[in-house]
């Protein structure tokens, strides 16, 4: 089975989430990676040396300069005339172009893999992740998304793959990049932190949530995450939302501070190998998950947690 | 202009699913059911429109069981005016609903299409892309907030950096993530009156779509579930045990 997998990147470079799809893709048969962008060589070149991909597709056009999905998706649907699987990553660029690409091709995705078991048989979360699926495609071609927690990361180097342009692309017409907002940070991106400090409501405000836990992030090099709670009242920006209906992330240290624990919640965090958890109430259900909990205060535990550490 | 509401019956997101013994899916016999909370968002979102005079109809449209009525009767409430049940039994996978509303648009040329990002039961997150696809019409995914400036549409996203805006000239599809609004709870009189506005019944069939799924789910099971550890006394003993276990 020949492969096609989405690379994820900003046209300069190849992003982590990448290196997930491509294990789950080599799972499946011989991987080709896909760059679409516009002045995307280096990433071209990036990927042809991630172990596993045989052969690096670079299509460089204007058209294609924020992979938007209505110029991204038939250039896609045209090279699956000679793939068998098209793999995406499960992030929102891999989201919102996936199922346009399943749709030309009359094809039924199969969204958040979390494993390969056969050729035509993956396992994905439905429910919030409250139960498992295993669900077999009878499609020709396959169209899915990857869940990045639950693959290993193919090695960025090692690979020496060949790379080949795509020519073809074209403005669909039907809609233009305006602007972005992407914050700029130092901080470790939550889907590849090692160690991530997540708040809740119980931080009560901005100011509070930079006061008592931004410091403690520093001190552990951490990526900050946050519940919907606090992103809906303001606290972080919305991508900082760990959960069903925001990021899945399985750090080696989660700690959540103030966070009562809702399904949803634990569904972007479960799979982390050390949940911490600080919680002024005992019955917080968030304790039925944590390996470490803490019944405390958290205006009084954290700071002197940062202190201590 | 119209604006159609594809508006889905889940499980309330209060409950908590548990897996059938026998392996076959989620029991939701006696489950409590409500609307996709997505897709309150994006009923919600359609009203704010036709209040601002951008829109004059609001059709909420289900694929699903008879009880999905339900749904379409709650959407009528908040402030939809007509409502379209396709009514099946089956299980019908985003592809074939996208299949379903592409035929709904085709007969009731609605400009703006809202559906939810993704429904939490089954969590595609793929139905309002399939559409747009389908249609051949731009997709304002994510949606945070909306904008219609006469024959087009900005759409500002959430995307995984930050927020993304794009410009879709329109008809085109957009797909509500959480912060575009708050949903207004239906009042006791606008749910009485809902139950006097137009509910369409149709089927499948009715829009000669192929709703056989592609996929066949062999089994559901529980995911593997985590242990609660220890609760330690104060920081200190936190410390200790971080260290211990290698975290710090
Ligand atoms: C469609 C939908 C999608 C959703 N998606 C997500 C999602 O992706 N991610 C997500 O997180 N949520 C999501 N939610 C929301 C979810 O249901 C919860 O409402 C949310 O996670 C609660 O956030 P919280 O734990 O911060 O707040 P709360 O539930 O209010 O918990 C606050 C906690 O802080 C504790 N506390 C208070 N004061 C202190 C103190 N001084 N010291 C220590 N502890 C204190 C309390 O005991 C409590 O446990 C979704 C909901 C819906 C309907
Ligand atoms: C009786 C019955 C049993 C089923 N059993 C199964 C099963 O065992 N396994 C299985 O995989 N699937 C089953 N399904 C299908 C499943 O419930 C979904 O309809 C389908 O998989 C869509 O996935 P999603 O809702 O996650 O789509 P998403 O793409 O996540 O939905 C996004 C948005 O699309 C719109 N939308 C989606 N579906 C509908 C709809 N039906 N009507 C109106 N708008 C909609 C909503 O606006 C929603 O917010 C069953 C359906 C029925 C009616």
């Amino acid at each position: 089975m020949k492969t096609l997998v989405l690379v994820e990147h900003d046209n300069m470079n190849m992003k982590d989430a990448t290196l997930a799809v491509v294990t789950a893709a080599s799972q499946l048969g011989e991987v080709h990676a896909l760059v679409i962008g516009s002045g995307c060589a280096s990433v071209g070149e990036q990927a042809a040396k991630v172990a596993g991909v045989a052969t690096v597709h670079v299509a460089d056009d204007v058209a294609l300069a924020n992979q938007l999905a209505e110029n991204a998706a038939p250039l896609i649907a045209s090279l699956m005339e000679s793939h068998d699987a098209f793999l995406a990553p499960a992030t929102t660029t891999g989201k919102n172009i996936a199922p346009r690409v399943a749709a030309l091709l009359d094809v039924m995705q199969i969204s958040d893999i979390l494993s390969v078991e056969s050729e035509d048989t993956f396992t994905r979360p439905i429910y919030a992740g409250n139960a498992i699926a295993t669900v077999k495609s009878s499609d020709a071609k396959k169209v899915i998304t990857v869940r990045g927690t639950a693959f290993d990361k193919a090695a960025t180097e090692g690979g020496s793959a060949s790379i080949d342009t795509v020519g073809g692309a074209a403005d669909a017409g039907l809609s233009t990049f305006v602007s972005e907002e992407i914050a700029k940070s130092e901080r470790p991106e939550l889907t590849s932190a090692k160690i991530i400090v997540s708040g809740g409501r119980a931080l009560g405000s901005s100011e509070k949530f930079e006061e008592v836990i931004t410091p403690l992030a520093d001190k552990l090099g951490a990526g900050i995450g946050a519940s919907r709670a606090a992103v809906d009242a303001g606290y972080v920006p919305n991508d900082y939302q760990v959960g069903q209906t925001g990021k899945i992330v399985a750090p080696e240290v989660y700690i959540a501070i103030g966070i009562s624990g809702a399904i949803q919640h634990l569904a972007g965090m479960k799979d982390s190998k050390i949940i911490v958890a600080i919680n002024k109430d005992e019955d917080a259900p968030i304790f039925q998950v944590a390996d470490i909990g803490l019944v405390a205060d958290l205006f009084d535990a954290v700071p002197e947690l940062t202190g201590k550490v | 202009m119209k604006i159609l509401v594809p508006v889905k019956r889940v499980i309330d997101y209060n409950v908590k699913p548990r897996v059938k013994s026998d392996g076959s899916g989620v029991d939701l016999a006696n489950v409590k059911m409500s609307m996709n909370p997505f897709d309150e968002i994006s009923v919600e979102e359609a009203i704010r429109l036709k209040e601002a005079g951008k829109a004059e109809e609001i059709i909420a449209v289900s694929v699903g069981p008879q009880k999905a009525q339900e749904t379409l009767r709650t959407a009528l409430a908040m402030g939809a005016d007509r409502a379209i049940l396709v009514m099946t039994d089956d299980e019908v996978e985003p592809l074939a609903v996208a299949k379903i509303l592409a035929k709904i648009v085709a007969e009731e040329a609605p400009q703006l299409v809202i559906t939810g990002k993704q429904a939490i039961d089954d969590d595609s997150n793929q139905t309002g892309q399939m559409l747009a696809a389908l249609l051949g019409w731009g997709q304002g995914t994510f949606a945070n907030e909306v904008e219609i400036d006469g024959d087009s549409i900005s759409v500002k996203r959430e995307i995984d950096g930050g927020l993304q805006t794009v410009k879709l000239g329109l008809p085109a599809v957009v797909t509500t993530d959480l912060r575009l609004n708050e949903p207004r709870y239906a009042s006791l009189p606008n749910i009485m009156k809902a139950k006097k506005k137009p509910m369409d019944e149709k089927t499948p069939a009715d829009y000669d779509v192929d709703i056989a799924p592609r996929l066949t789910t062999i089994t559901v099971a529980e995911p593997p579930v985590r242990q609660a550890g220890e609760k330690v006394e104060d920081v200190d003993a936190l410390v200790a045990k971080l260290k211990a276990v290698g975290a710090i």
